[in-house]
């Protein structure tokens, strides 16, 4: 389900191939990137770093590849939207309890 | 006018036999499957999030114990693993995009290589769990974790206890996320006994976009474990 809006014929006019295999190449980079950055010393950032492309990395797939980008269907985005919503509240709710109790 | 006839007429017009009488065109079937899916990784979101959440909680109290055991994977084949899976979600989509554009060859040639990087991931996978059996990393009975140095504290050793629970947390999601794996490869195997028989054409090939969907959300769902179990305290 790409940007056509009728009938499936009208991928074929615009072909994704190349942005397919840009996202590829992007994807294996953020892979050797994150890998190779994780053997240098960066302090506390060496999380940041990893997580940070890890998202580059996930948002990437989701947009291009799952074509949440050019979907047709508006409620698609807010079923996505929502997903990271709840995840967010799970995990933001929940560290910030733990990660500020002082006896621990 | 009674609505049967309409309805008569329309379905004679459509003609497509894999249009289903509620929806009005191709378009909106489509749409209508897609987001049913999206639904469903939604629900698979949060599913996978209850372990990210316990690891992130566990990463916390046992900062240097978590160090110490993630150095004790192999993160090239962690790394190798990544590299395959992504190279599987392009042949993913150049499935759904040959199916779009009606291509059976490159349809079925894209179904079956992925398929061949699932397993190549598995097998990877498999070799991984090996090692940690031969180490007695496996929680259980003859788990050992001793005199493992904390990195970056000389002179401190992790708690064997406090590793065990990082093992647990990593077999139980790469163990789970193994399983969407096996079930993929079910899916992909339904997708290409379809495609073979000449199925999916430009306007019904929903199967494979939304087994297409499925494959890349165990894509990402990796994307996140590959740093956070194998990558973690890794410097010298």
């Amino acid at each position: 389900m790409s940007e056509h809006s009728g009938s499936g014929h009208a991928t074929e006019k615009s072909s994704p191939l190349k942005m397919y295999f840009g996202i590829w190449a992007a994807l294996l980079l953020g892979t050797f990137i994150t890998y190779k950055a994780a053997f240098i010393e960066l302090g506390r950032f060496n999380a940041a770093v990893a997580l940070g492309i890890a998202t580059v990395k996930a948002t990437l797939v989701a947009l291009f590849f799952m074509h949440v980008w050019h979907a047709s269907e508006k409620l698609t985005k807010l079923v996505v939207i929502a997903a990271i919503f709840f995840l967010m509240l799970l995990l933001g709710l929940t560290m910030s309890d733990y990660a500020t109790r002082p006896w621990s | 006018m009674p609505d049967s006839t309409l309805v008569g007429l329309q379905h004679e017009e459509e003609h497509h036999p894999e249009l289903l009488h509620h929806f009005a065109d191709a378009q909106q079937q489509r749409d209508a499957s897609s987001l049913g899916m999206w639904v469903f990784l939604a629900t698979e979101v949060m599913f996978f999030g209850g372990m990210f959440c316990a690891y992130l909680v566990y990463r916390r109290w046992y900062f240097g114990d978590f160090g110490a055991a993630s150095k004790s994977i192999d993160a090239t084949l962690g790394a190798t693993n990544t590299a395959v899976l992504i190279c599987s979600s392009l042949t993913v989509v150049l499935a759904v995009w040959a199916a779009q554009t009606a291509r059976r060859t490159l349809l079925i040639g894209s179904l079956i290589l992925t398929m061949l990087l699932g397993l190549a991931f598995l097998g990877i996978k498999g070799k991984e769990y090996k090692d940690k059996f031969e180490e007695h990393h496996v929680p259980g009975a003859s788990f050992s974790f001793e005199n493992v140095p904390i990195p970056g504290h000389p002179g401190e050793y992790a708690n064997p206890r406090h590793a065990q629970i990082f093992f647990s947390l990593y077999f139980v999601m790469t163990g789970l996320h193994a399983l969407h794996m096996i079930i993929g490869l079910g899916i992909f195997t339904w997708l290409l006994a379809l495609a073979w028989k000449g199925r999916f054409t430009p306007e019904y090939h929903t199967p494979v976009e939304i087994g297409g969907l499925y494959w890349h959300f165990v894509d990402i769902v990796w994307i996140y474990l590959f740093p956070l179990l194998y990558l973690i305290d890794r410097h010298p």
